[in-house]
């Protein structure tokens, strides 16, 4: 149950920093941009720049590195992975033998450049929801998807979605420990036997946990029609988001830094 | 961000006994209880139960689970079984209970809670409220447990289903001689049931005695959130004004036998 308590979904750090304080929208584009940046670059050096903005926002951020760096910790099976499927599968000059297994001078190369490109797609993304709470994030994926409106992208239904889903997650992992407690009240044993008798363990919890999900679910939508809401349609907002000039710099130097390392290296 | 829930609290309940847990939301209660069946394990400090260390490597805690039954709050949340047998089996299932026995268990167990054995092919779920909560009441006493724990087992319930429920819980002392804690903040209920009160207040036992005692201590426990059942403190008040009344009275039939003693010696 230890376990349950360590899920941090949007795993936002409060702070005043200058990161902290930018429009939601701004950090959305430029992780993106960074992003684009990641698939872009094919030289180390590259790479290492990459890095180096993602470690001067780091420090603006006032996070502190060890936040930054638990983000790659549920990446660890798949970097694993990345890394012995290309030292071992890829062809060309061999570096060493053991019986069919051979190391290649262009699978080291390829793979230390997935694992950089997948480390720090994870630091960036990160980053983003570290800084910036999920409300504010949801506000601002609604604002950069309105234009898309007009070709039928449900933008403040997502937005709403999201929203009450971040807000139900402490309440569902709550609901699950009590439900659990009381199974195993009657006996119920979720650690011992093989994979298929803890899947079937697992039945115990999960049809009351859906059951009051959609309980929960019904009697949200019944208090929120009674309150009058009736979609986005003419919806004003408490927090209104501003784009200021700080974000503007922000933006400009970070699209900047993309294009020239982008063509560069 | 950690808090202490519970400190320094010691008690022992023998077998047999009924006893009512009182707090305010956030006593410390539901957490306490929690430690009787070793769902929850106490940071230091032990528990026993028949004399055995529940947390000892050669206690299983599966057999814990057996003796000491518990009932949660709102226990019809947990259902989960295709069909009311189903779900009523599931803990002596659990407990290792042969197939053969399971009949057996699961009729007893839904004869205890007044529930019709029609309804054992039923799905659960279609039930009414107070229907649900007994065959949830009786998924707990399928596996014939000694002790019996519930955790605020009227709440939500209507008159008729509070009725029924605390007739099933004195029911299980006097005819099962079952031993009974029941967690609740109702002091009308606890008090015309258990034999003894503990009070709880911000982690630890703030008093413990029989009713009469405990409740004499009207203003401390409404300092503390609780309160006196009402003809108790009209008792009390009377008293205050100087009639000769003994306050130590907390059920409806005798306190009212109480005032018609004093009507008739004017």
């Amino acid at each position: 149950m230890a376990m349950m308590k360590n899920i941090t979904i949007g795993q936002y750090i409060p702070g005043e920093s200058l990161v902290h304080r930018l429009d939601p929208r701004t950090k959305i584009l430029a992780t993106f941009l960074f992003i684009a940046l990641l698939f872009l670059v094919n030289t180390f050096t590259g790479y290492g720049l990459s890095a180096l903005l993602l470690f001067l926002i780091v420090v603006l951020s006032r996070i502190p590195v060890k936040y930054v760096l638990r983000g790659i910790r549920p990446l660890m099976f798949i970097i694993v992975l990345t890394l012995c499927l290309h030292f071992f599968m890829t062809d060309g000059r061999v570096i060493f033998k053991i019986w069919f297994v051979k190391l290649t001078y262009e699978g080291l190369i390829r793979g230390l450049m997935m694992v950089s490109r997948l480390i720090l797609l994870m630091i960036g993304s990160s980053l983003m929801t570290l800084t910036t709470s999920p409300i504010l994030l949801t506000d601002g994926i609604e604002s950069l998807l309105k234009p898309f409106k007009v070709v039928g992208v449900p933008a403040h239904e997502l937005a709403m979605m999201m929203t009450i889903a971040l807000r139900f997650i402490p309440t569902l992992v709550e609901e699950t420990e009590k439900i659990m407690k009381a199974q195993m009240a009657r006996g119920a044993d979720f650690e011992s036997g093989n994979i298929f008798q803890r899947a079937k363990s697992l039945i115990p919890i999960l049809i009351p946990l859906f059951v009051s999900a959609f309980r929960r679910a019904d009697e949200l939508a019944i208090a929120m029609e009674a309150r009058g809401y009736r979609g986005g349609e003419g919806r004003t907002r408490f927090r209104v988001l501003k784009f200021t000039y700080r974000d503007f710099v922000a933006l400009v130097f970070v699209a900047a830094f993309v294009v020239v390392v982008g063509i560069y290296f | 961000m950690e808090q202490e829930a519970l400190r320094n609290v010691s008690l022992t309940i023998e077998d047999g006994e009924f006893v009512g847990l009182i707090g305010h939301t956030g006593s410390g209660k539901s957490t306490l209880v929690q430690h009787f069946n070793g769902l929850l394990r106490p940071t230091s400090g032990k528990v026993f139960v028949d004399g055995a260390d529940i947390f000892s490597k050669d206690v299983s805690l599966r057999s814990i689970r057996q003796k000491v039954g518990m009932v949660f709050q709102y226990p019809e949340y947990q259902l989960f079984g295709e069909t009311v047998f189903e779900d009523v089996a599931f803990g002596p299932k659990n407990m290792g209970v042969p197939d053969s026995e399971l009949h057996d268990r699961v009729d007893q167990a839904l004869g205890l809670v007044g529930l019709d054995l029609s309804l054992k092919e039923r799905s659960p779920f279609e039930l009414s409220g107070g229907q649900k909560r007994k065959v949830a009441i009786a998924g707990v006493l399928a596996m014939q447990p000694q002790t019996l724990v519930l955790d605020e087992p009227t709440a939500g319930l209507d008159p008729k289903g509070r009725d029924e429920v605390l007739s099933l819980v004195a029911h299980l002392h006097q005819k099962e001689n079952k031993t009974i804690i029941l967690v609740s903040h109702r002091m009308e209920d606890v008090a015309r049931l258990a034999k003894c009160l503990i009070v709880m207040a911000h982690g630890r036992i703030a008093l413990e005695g029989p009713p009469e005692e405990v409740f004499r201590e009207a203003d401390y426990l409404e300092e503390i959130g609780l309160g006196v059942p009402q003809v108790t403190r009209l008792l009390q008040v009377l008293k205050k004004q100087g009639f000769d009344v003994n306050p130590d009275h907390y059920t409806i039939d005798a306190v009212e036998s109480e005032i018609v003693r004093l009507l008739e010696t004017k």
